[in-house]
């Protein structure tokens, strides 16, 4: 049975304009990720992975070129379709967590729920909290909780809508090295269960940990050998 | 969790800033609430205070004819004396329907208000007094035994308080502080809820005799046959250089037009309370929406759309100006006492029963004024909100 895909770049670019001079933040990117895929983006500072990023989690409209979630061309729709696409297959965990402070972790997971107008599956969240260890832990203010707890939290915000794709910024960047092994484990048995995860990092550590490894340079999806990391 | 509670504990994460904000629409919408409330209250009290006098038309010695009809009104003494001939002058005109001769007079009595000394008027009436005015009933006793007796009719608030301190009521003596002569009390009257509440009455020609001024008045109160009368009885007076006519539906204007002057003065810092108040609101919640920039932008990035942010960013508004309406509105009920005592001070006329008229439909009148005001100021941040990008908003945290 062939692999499928879940999300299809072809020829994405990404220009902005400095003034006269036109910056290529991503210059003609082909890229393919399967279900229950995980891939790492690294690439030096200014390489275009935040904004290879952006485009994936339709944060933002490419310049150019084809970009599918699915079977659905998201390169041409407006921030109301946009908003459609992110709530029903991509999920974000951000690096520096983004959690609101005065909510419990229950409260932070309900939050895309609520702007999704769906209603609470008690017995689904309560299988999502113990797949990311949080179970006992709902009720706490996320504000007293460990950066491991904060980041389990994101991510079970980032899943309680059943996203195709978690989109990752550097999700081990502020982890102690015995959390950041748990959520590497985490996101491999979330892609053992269909969940396809892209992360963007310069931890070559955890990408080493992926199973795939795209490396980004001057906007550009180069060969390994090219690439100006080493590992 | 739903969008409210969201609001409201985003509203706590900053609880000093928050409580500020709204204490300060707090303290525009009772500012607003005591000022209507003041605006019908003086209106109705002073308009039951000239509908009771009796009177429609007052005479006295020649002067301000304002401050002689508000000395009156008040039951002060004070005024120039007329000679009681113009009353035996006057009664027989054919456009009088009731006419009544008045003698006020004030006495300094040390032990009032716990020592600390004070006012008392004592009034000479005669029994037309009782014609002229229909709130005017006797509750306890009975009338004057002769036209110059030694005898007291009390107030209701005046005996209350004799009964209090003196223990003494009807059938009992009192002394008027500084004279010789004992008053009998012969009887009380009813609660008029006006400022003669308070008030002795004597027997016209007692007072004269007591007080030293023989055949003299304070003044002469006069309801005519028709009111439309009014110009030729001024007319047929006119010839009687020492004294004046006062219309009291006249004075009534004067002094309302005279509040409200004042009142528009007043209303212009209550709107720039109101003001204030909304500017603080604005900055609260614009400075909340700017320190939340990144979080905004998450939220986005998880779903939420530019109206679920707006939304959001408005019922804070809402809960703030709500609270606000909420707390303005029980100060304005339980502090309104406090204002009525601060307005009859620094009013040169306060008439007699409530001054601030604080009712259910002007508690809801300010109450969902604020709420307006509240979704109105909300706008702009809420827009500000709604409209960042969250691209550039998770960018900016990079």
């Amino acid at each position: 049975m062939q692999d499928k895909i879940v999300l299809e770049a072809a020829n994405l670019k990404k220009y902005y304009h400095r003034g006269s001079e036109i910056v290529k933040a991503l210059d003609g990117v082909e890229l393919k990720i399967k279900e229950s895929e995980i891939v790492s983006i690294i690439g030096p500072s200014g390489s275009g992975k935040t904004t290879l990023m952006n485009l994936i989690g339709c944060l933002d409209k490419a310049s150019a070129g084809s970009l599918k979630i699915g079977d659905t061309e998201v390169a041409s729709l407006e921030e109301n379709d946009l908003i459609k696409i992110r709530r029903e297959n991509i999920g974000f965990v951000f690096q520096r967590f983004y959690l609101i402070p005065t909510l419990t972790v229950r409260e932070n997971i309900e939050l895309p729920l609520i702007f999704a107008k769906k209603s609470i599956n008690e017995k689904k969240l309560l299988v999502l909290l113990e797949e990311v260890g949080l179970k006992g832990k709902e009720r706490i203010q996320v504000k007293y909780l460990s950066g491991g707890d904060k980041q389990r939290t994101g991510i079970a915000r980032a899943l309680v809508n059943d996203p195709k794709i978690l989109i990752t910024d550097e999700p081990t960047g502020k982890l102690e090295t015995e959390v950041k092994g748990q959520i590497l484990e985490l996101f491999k048995s979330l892609s053992e269960k269909g969940l396809s995860i892209c992360i963007a990092t310069h931890d070559l550590e955890l990408a080493q940990a992926t199973q795939r490894i795209i490396h980004l340079q001057d906007g550009k999806i180069v060969p390994r050998e090219k690439s100006d990391l080493y590992y | 969790m739903k969008f409210f509670v969201l609001a409201y504990k985003n509203l706590k994460r900053r609880k000093s800033r928050s409580f500020l904000t709204i204490g300060g629409v707090a303290v525009a919408v009772a500012v607003l609430v005591c000022l209507l409330g003041f605006n019908a209250g003086y209106q109705e009290a002073l308009t039951s205070d000239v509908d009771k006098m009796g009177y429609q038309v007052l005479v006295t010695a020649k002067g301000c004819p304002y401050e002689a009809a508000t000395r009156v009104l008040k039951g002060e003494a004070g005024l120039k004396f007329i000679d009681e001939d113009i009353y035996k002058q006057i009664i027989s005109d054919p456009d009088i329907d009731k006419i009544t001769p008045l003698l006020v007079q004030l006495v300094y009595d040390p032990e009032k208000s716990d020592g600390k000394g004070g006012f008392d008027s004592y009034s000479g009436i005669e029994r037309s007094y009782m014609e002229l005015k229909p709130n005017v009933k006797l509750k306890s006793g009975e009338w004057f035994s002769s036209d110059d007796a030694d005898e007291v009719i009390l107030g209701y608030d005046k005996a209350e308080s004799i009964q209090k301190k003196l223990q003494k009521t009807v059938g009992d003596k009192i002394s008027i502080p500084g004279e010789d002569t004992n008053l009998v009390i012969v009887g009380i009257f009813e609660k008029t809820a006006s400022l003669e509440d308070g008030d002795f009455f004597l027997p016209l020609k007692t007072a004269q005799r007591i007080f030293e001024i023989e055949g003299k008045l304070t003044s002469i109160g006069i309801k005519l046959k028709q009111i439309d009368r009014l110009q030729a009885f001024e007319e047929r007076l006119y010839p009687i250089a020492s004294i004046q006519v006062i219309s009291m539906s006249q004075v009534k204007g004067t002094i309302l037009n005279l509040v409200n002057s004042a009142k528009i003065l007043i209303m212009s810092v209550a709107f720039i309370a109101i003001f204030v108040a909304i500017i603080g609101v604005i900055n609260t919640i614009l400075m909340s929406v700017f320190e939340r920039t990144q979080e905004i932008g998450i939220m986005k990035a998880i779903g939420a759309s530019k109206l679920d942010i707006f939304k959001l960013i408005w019922i804070e508004t809402l809960i703030i100006c709500t609270l606000g309406g909420i707390f303005g509105s029980i100060i304005a009920i339980f502090g309104g006492n406090f204002t009525e005592l601060l307005v009859r001070k620094v009013m040169p006329y306060a008439p007699g029963g409530r001054l601030l008229l604080i009712t259910p439909e002007l508690l809801l009148f300010s109450f969902f004024g604020v709420i307006i005001i509240g979704i109105i100021s909300g706008l702009y941040p809420a827009f500000r909100a709604a409209s960042m990008r969250p691209i550039e908003v998770i960018r900016s945290g990079e």
